[in-house]
């Protein structure tokens, strides 16, 4: 689960780190009294959405000379005013891909005298399989950026798990971020303090871009991205306030409530299938005969006839569906449950476009059965190669 | 010859009691008699298991009383994924030689603390979110379906448990069968790597070929592709075929398993392609071809 800028640094707060004075609004009749609850002299008013590169994003609906998705106002009639301009609008980023996302949320917080700017993320570091931080002192840009131009000033320093944060640990980090007098003392409680919030709440990754030092010599999160491990979410029921459906594509969310996993994509081929590996597998061969996915579609392994069905109809509703494939190869999943889900959706919502169906492995024969005997006008495939040819097919022409 | 297990491996079932462990224990008692021996539960001590076709297997409260009284040397967990992590921990601290968890959706800090611990420990611990192991003919730990196995030459290992399933199935339908099938598991911090399964691989006088199925994420596939470069110049070496599931991925979307997913501009297919094919690896371009792939490898 992704969380807002603004929610991330209330986390962070809540463990002691330094943030800024802060108050995020949903409508414009907000915007007075959350700007003059700050002391200014200047405001900063940032989108608040679920994908970065904000602060060189551009609204849609505002000329290419109007400024970006975070703005820097030095008068609360200057702030109010971007406000009114940012709000409700729509901000294409380049993570959120050409359609951008509308900006229901702002957060206006009180400005910052910025000396160095640094960038510091936490994560778990699959080639250790430790908790680690990233430390470089090139804050503020792209660090994607960094790593590909200057993979020197980027440190990646383990935490031992069963240590926790040492004087080690903030000494190196110390040290590769170059921090002196009061930020370097500070140090001392901040790094301790992120690896805390990180491990007390499950995250999957935490990034600080940029942790600046302030002209007065002290340190303060000026952005923060928090990502939590759903996997966790049984134990994080506290955080479950932080979701924002508005960020999440419908589909997503009805995929969600089934425990389906789900991912919508922009092709025309709807896929059902079961097992990660498998289901991204299938979108290859697909695009390998010239087809785009419409989607990743998980069923998982011991899926009910009902889950079945629910992931049918959410494939079924998207209108941008030409064609389905279901590609099952059963070991826990078994070929007769996923055909009578398949019966049972089309009777409940109708097929309107070509179903090919692949099914091998655990009662694959009785699957085939059932849908024999069914009815439905569907094209049987003998394997993974043969039902992607039949799909593109039936889709192109 | 075979890897990790064979005929002669006696599996504790952790989690014997619930849906998925008794249904999945039938299937392995059933599949050329694997010597399941015994099941825990902590309130269900003494008690015994009764399978949906008369079988029993006695049941232990913990994992160290099921070891002694059985000589287990190996144990399968089918706990949820919040019991996941203390189910692991309990078979390391009886010194369980083969660990294998088949729960998916374990919290990955969860996992940080595991391998800390199995560092220290002289466990093997195959996933978790992993569908096992299996050895034709001899013992089937996990949940994959043995009617598609057949004994044969080919070692097989994947981090995707339906596409293990793929290259099991193409082999068989090929006439060259596996001598041992791995899936190591999807998730980013997992007890076995592609390194450590490829070195038994190599070891293994009856393995004559691998299948090696990798998908985005982490670098796992870049750091085997390196292995078999350096074991090639110490004169070890043996064909192998690899595939990469999620090149049509979108960078940035979890792709099901909790590692696939391409981050940071790194764990992408075609970097992992690149590796592999340098290593030797003949990469297949279709998961419906990597059977006929090995074939044409092979000669």
């Amino acid at each position: 689960m992704n969380i807002h800028e603004y929610q991330a640094k209330e986390v962070l707060a809540s463990f002691g780190a330094p943030v800024a004075k802060g108050v995020a609004i949903t409508s414009a009749d907000e915007a007075d009294s959350a700007i003059a609850s700050l002391p200014g002299p200047v405001w900063v008013v940032k989108s608040q959405i679920h994908a970065g590169g904000r602060g060189k994003g551009r609204f849609k609906e505002l000329g290419d000379d109007a400024k970006g998705g975070v703005r820097v106002s030095f008068s609360p009639e200057e702030a109010r005013a971007n406000v009114d301009e940012m709000l409700g609008n729509t901000l294409v980023t380049k993570q959120t891909g050409p359609a951008g996302k509308q900006v229901n949320r702002l957060y206006i917080e009180d400005g910052a005298d910025i000396a160095r700017e640094l960038y510091c993320s936490v994560l778990v570091n699959r080639e250790t399989g430790k908790v680690s931080f990233v430390a470089s002192t090139e804050g503020g840009m792209d660090i994607e950026t960094v790593a590909e131009e200057t993979p020197d000033k980027i440190h990646t320093i383990d935490v031992e798990p069963s240590q926790g944060v040492t004087a080690e640990t903030v000494q190196a980090l110390v040290q590769a971020f170059e921090l002196e007098g009061q930020a370097a003392s500070q140090a001392e409680d901040l790094f301790p303090a992120l690896y805390r919030a990180f491990t007390e709440t499950d995250m999957s990754l935490l990034e600080i871009n940029p942790l600046v030092v302030l002209k007065d010599g002290a340190l303060r999160v000026l952005d923060a991205k928090v990502s939590f491990d759903d996997n966790a979410s049984f134990r994080q029921e506290g955080l479950q306030k932080y979701r924002d459906l508005t960020e999440e594509d419908e589909k997503e969310i009805e995929a969600s409530k089934h425990d389906l996993a789900y991912v919508a994509l922009d092709g025309d081929i709807g896929c059902m299938v079961n097992g990660a590996g498998l289901a991204m597998a299938t979108m290859d061969i697909i695009k390998l005969y010239g087809a785009e996915p419409a989607n990743f579609l998980d069923v998982g392994g011991g899926a009910s006839k009902e889950k079945v069905t629910a992931a049918f109809k959410i494939i079924t509703a998207d209108p941008a569906v030409k064609g389905i494939l279901v590609n099952i190869f059963g070991g826990i999943m078994r070929c007769d449950v996923i055909a009578e889900g398949v019966v049972a959706a089309v009777k409940e919502v109708g097929l309107k476009v070509p179903l090919v169906v692949r099914l091998e492995g655990t009662k694959v024969d009785e699957g085939k059965a059932i849908l024999n005997e069914s009815g439905l006008d569907v094209v049987a495939a003998d394997d993974l190669d043969d039902a992607a040819q039949k799909i593109v097919k039936a889709v192109k022409g | 010859m075979s890897i990790m297990i064979d005929k002669n491996t006696k599996v504790i079932v952790q989690g014997l009691t619930g849906k998925t462990g008794s249904f999945h224990t039938e299937q392995a008692l059933a599949y050329h008699g694997t010597q399941m021996v015994a099941g825990t539960h902590p309130k269900k001590g003494g008690q015994n298991w009764t399978g949906s076709n008369g079988e029993t297997l006695p049941i232990y409260a913990t994992v160290g009383d099921a070891k002694e009284a059985t000589g287990a040397n190996a144990s399968v967990i089918y706990v949820p994924p919040g019991g996941c992590a203390a189910a692991i921990e309990e078979a390391i601290d009886a010194e369980i030689e083969l660990i294998v968890a088949i729960t998916e959706g374990v919290p990955v800090l969860d996992m940080v603390r595991v391998k800390d611990k199995l560092s220290r420990s002289k466990s093997r611990l195959l996933g978790p979110n992993c569908p096992g192991v299996l050895t034709p003919e001899e013992c089937k730990i996990g949940i994959m379906p043995g009617s598609i196995f057949k004994k044969g030459s080919v070692g097989i290992l994947s981090r995707s448990g339906t596409l293990t399933y793929e290259a099991v199935f193409q082999t068989s339908q090929a006439g060259l069968g596996q001598t041992t099938a791995v899936g190591i598991g999807g998730d980013p911090v997992k007890g076995t790597e592609f390194i450590d399964v490829l070195e038994m691989f190599l070891a293994d006088d009856a393995t004559e070929s691998i299948i090696m199925i990798g998908e985005i994420g982490g670098s796992a596939e870049e750091d085997a592709a390196q292995f078999l470069i350096d074991e090639a110049k110490k004169g070890r070496k043996k064909p192998v075929v690899g595939f990469i599931a999620g090149r049509t991925a979108p960078p940035g979307r979890t792709m099901g398993h909790a590692g696939a997913v391409i981050s940071g501009g790194k764990g992408g297919a075609e970097d992992k392609i690149d590796a592999m094919e340098r290593a030797g690896i003949r990469v297949s371009p279709s998961p419906a071809k990597l059977g006929e792939t090995l074939v044409d490898l092979l000669g």
